[in-house]
């Protein structure tokens, strides 16, 4: 008996310790990424009717699948609340958590994770019933707010209330679907959730022109890919997948043009982007043609953006703060060189 | 454990008389059962420590390999979020420490709400099926077939999304003597305790206390002389009366707070939310089939003699199912009823699901995120439950020795 007990304490070190190995080499053992998603937010993570993944967070999966498999395909979703998210990441069930998560600084620093930049630089919100009438948040004082359970929105929600004032309740559910069809169907007076989440679900609802939001923004929302502390390789990766995508853009590249370009162009920074010239993918230990395979099969950032949440989509939604740096927005991907 | 090890493996030599033995024939230490005894369980007891050593090592040392932050300095932290429910005062300014108290109290709620009315309709379910009616008895034979055969979680939504998800806005809320039902709950006038009201509080103990007295002179009166004295009418006057006279006496000091629709919702007044009606009649409606089968076969267990008997000595039915079948029933259904309750307790935290306020909803569902900190989050939760359940079992215990037959 003691010797089994022995075994088996045993082997629970070793299972713990093959945990911690790369991340890198798992994904390619595996021949798959595993990636977080949302159980269903139009727009950034949703399953269409096909049963394909499709959303800008899902384009971080499938760039990441190409850049270090080569292709963008073998990724396996793994559809997250937001109460699992961190421990299915910190365990290793994921990889990635491309998850409509925001960057604050608990989660960066005490939860064991850290982020690898912002693909969508976000806002909370509220969808009101236009039949009230309402022009503004602060007309809210006594209503009851329907919200997702363990997210910033929660928090920030009685912040808000809390410093004006006002008095409200709150009905908590495990997934923003659930949330919103809960508004929808009257239990709520308000729906709280980040804005551009908060235009995905309103497609949804029964009648989307009957629902309208409130011009308060009421807190910062940087959302980004996720990966677990201690494998800065893993993290380097995922940086600069979201990196190259932007550049991609800056230089004018798209899944269309970039063969031509590879081609010819004479330009040292495309060049540099599509593995031809520079620091390639040895730091990364990647391809030399990993940014080159993510723009070819995923397109550039902006594209991304107009299929998932721009003139493409049915949220048709601005750029905004998600705009290039040099087109008055936020979105600057770190030189490639 | 061990005495019995040692009983049963008696060597031959124990049964020598003492001083007889030669020295020399003393068993060696592994040929003595009862020593081997101890040193196996020893030798059990080390392996299992270091089981639990190897694990809360292990885990610490991989928390803090991946920088994961550990410890219970959560509990004093503010929360900073809201609550749609709470018995007891709670604002954003509440520290985690009192989240788990909030939900603990909701988990307690809907658990107590949930066995009492379990049990009633269990027990009128359980009658029922042995009715002699026919009416009667399908009803309740369909009744148990259908609810204990459909999953719980699927009877949680059906009452919650379907039953009152369907009832009209705060605006067009049915109206029933001053209280509203819409699809934000069901909305009461509240009674507030004015000055003086202390004094039916008074009453009210003074009448519990005087109709215990009452019950045990009664019975030492009848042990005695034989006769028999109105238990129930007094105590009722008692309980009821007393404080009701205290009330008129002290100038009626309740008032009631009526809910007032202002703005969005109704104002004053007492809510009752939705999630917790939706749970509550799910769990009670599921649970009492369960029950309802538990009376059956405890009634069943009692033999038809014993009624038979009884009714040769002229007792009346009613005084039959009294002092003979229930008491003897009781003494079979109260084991598996245990069962039930802790069953029931435990099904409450599906609250989660619909967004009740429950424990594992806000503290092993919102704190655990917001802090980040699982293990020890679920740790306490589970930890609460187990202590909920061993203190029910407890008091089950308690009430099954007290109902056991007495022997003489």
């Amino acid at each position: 008996m003691k010797k089994t007990l022995i075994t088996a304490s045993a082997l629970m070190v070793a299972v713990s310790g093959s945990v911690m190995a790369g991340t890198l080499d798992t994904v390619k053992e595996r021949g798959a990424v595993q990636c977080g998603v949302t159980s269903g937010v139009p727009g950034f993570s949703v399953p269409d009717d096909k049963g394909n993944w499709k959303g800008i967070d899902v384009d971080m999966c499938r760039a990441l699948a190409a850049a270090v498999l080569g292709d963008n395909t073998k990724v396996k979703y793994v559809p997250l609340t937001a109460k699992e998210r961190f421990t299915a990441l910190v365990s290793g069930e994921v990889d990635v958590l491309s998850r409509v998560t925001t960057w604050t600084q608990t989660r960066d620093t005490q939860l064991g994770i850290n982020f690898a930049g912002v693909n969508y630089y976000d806002g909370q919100g509220f969808l009101v019933k236009k039949e009230l009438g309402l022009k503004s948040v602060k007309e809210l004082d006594g209503a009851t707010v329907c919200v997702q359970s363990g997210t910033t929105t929660e928090l920030n929600l009685s912040d808000y209330f809390r410093t004006h004032g006002l008095s409200f309740t709150p009905v908590v559910f495990d997934t923003n679907d659930q949330a919103a069809s809960s508004f929808d169907s009257g239990r709520c007076d308000a729906f709280t959730t980040d804005l551009s989440q908060a235009a995905g679900l309103r497609t949804r609802m029964k009648d989307p022109s009957s629902v309208g939001a409130l011009p308060e923004v009421i807190s910062k929302e940087p959302l980004g890919p996720v990966v677990r502390q201690g494998d800065d390789q893993w993290f380097n990766i995922v940086k600069w997948t979201h990196n190259a995508m932007l550049n991609a853009e800056e230089l004018g590249l798209t899944s269309a043009n970039v063969d031509a370009k590879k081609a010819e162009s004479k330009d040292p920074n495309v060049k540099r982007l599509l593995g031809l010239d520079g620091p390639k993918g040895k730091g990364l230990g990647l391809a030399d043609d990993w940014a080159y395979q993510i723009v070819k099969q995923v397109g550039n950032y902006g594209e991304s953006y107009e299929r998932n949440l721009g003139s493409g989509s049915p949220l048709g939604l601005e750029r905004g703060l998600n705009a290039l740096w040099n087109q008055g927005g936020l979105q600057y991907g770190p030189p490639m060189r | 454990m061990s005495s019995d090890i040692s009983n049963s493996g008696n060597t031959p030599q124990d049964n020598v008389p003492k001083g007889q033995l030669p020295p020399e024939s003393k068993p060696k230490f592994w040929n003595d059962p009862r020593k081997r005894s101890l040193l196996f369980q020893i030798l059990l007891l080390c392996g299992i420590g270091m089981v639990f050593y190897t694990i809360i090592n292990n885990t610490l040392t991989n928390l803090d390999q991946r920088g994961i932050t550990t410890g219970f300095d959560f509990i004093s932290e503010k929360a900073g979020f809201g609550i749609s429910m709470s018995l007891v005062e709670f604002t954003a300014e509440s520290t985690y420490g009192w989240v788990f108290v909030i939900g603990l109290l909701n988990t307690i709620l809907v658990a107590v709400l949930g066995i009492i009315g379990a049990t009633i309709l269990g027990f009128i379910l359980g009658v029922a099926r042995l009715s002699d009616n026919w009416l009667i008895s399908k009803f309740s034979a369909v009744y148990i077939e259908t609810f204990r055969n459909i999953p719980l979680l699927l009877q949680i939504f059906f009452w919650y999304f379907a039953v009152l998800r369907a009832l009209p806005q705060p605006r067009q809320s049915i109206e029933f003597l001053g209280t509203f039902l819409n699809n934000r709950g069901f909305i009461t006038p509240a009674p507030v305790a004015g000055e003086g009201f202390g004094l039916v509080v008074i009453a009210l103990i003074v009448g519990i206390l005087a109709s215990w007295l009452t019950v045990r002179w009664a019975h030492k009166r009848q042990d005695e002389s034989g006769k028999q004295f109105p238990i129930l009418w007094t105590c009722v006057g008692l309980v009821v009366g007393l404080p009701l006279l205290a009330f008129f006496a002290a100038g009626m000091p309740i008032s009631l707070d009526h809910p007032e629709l202002k703005g969005f919702n109704f104002r004053g007044g007492l809510t009752i939310i939705p999630e917790l009606i939706a749970l509550w009649l799910a769990l009670t409606i599921y649970t009492a089939a369960f029950i309802g089968e538990t009376v059956r076969a405890g009634i069943l267990a009692v033999s038809h003699g014993q009624t038979e008997a009884a009714s040769a000595l002229g007792l009346s039915k009613g005084r039959v199912l009294r002092f003979i079948v229930i008491p003897q029933a009781m003494r079979v259904i109260i084991p598996p009823l245990t069962s039930q309750y802790l069953n029931l307790t435990k099904n409450s935290s599906l609250a989660t699901a619909i967004g009740y306020p429950d424990l594992v909803n806000v503290f092993a569902g919102t704190t655990l995120n917001q802090t980040g900190q699982a293990i020890e989050v679920i740790a306490m939760t589970m930890a609460l439950y187990l202590t909920l359940s061993l203190l029910t079992s407890l008091f089950m215990n308690w009430y099954n020795a007290k109902m056991q037959l007495s022997e003489r």
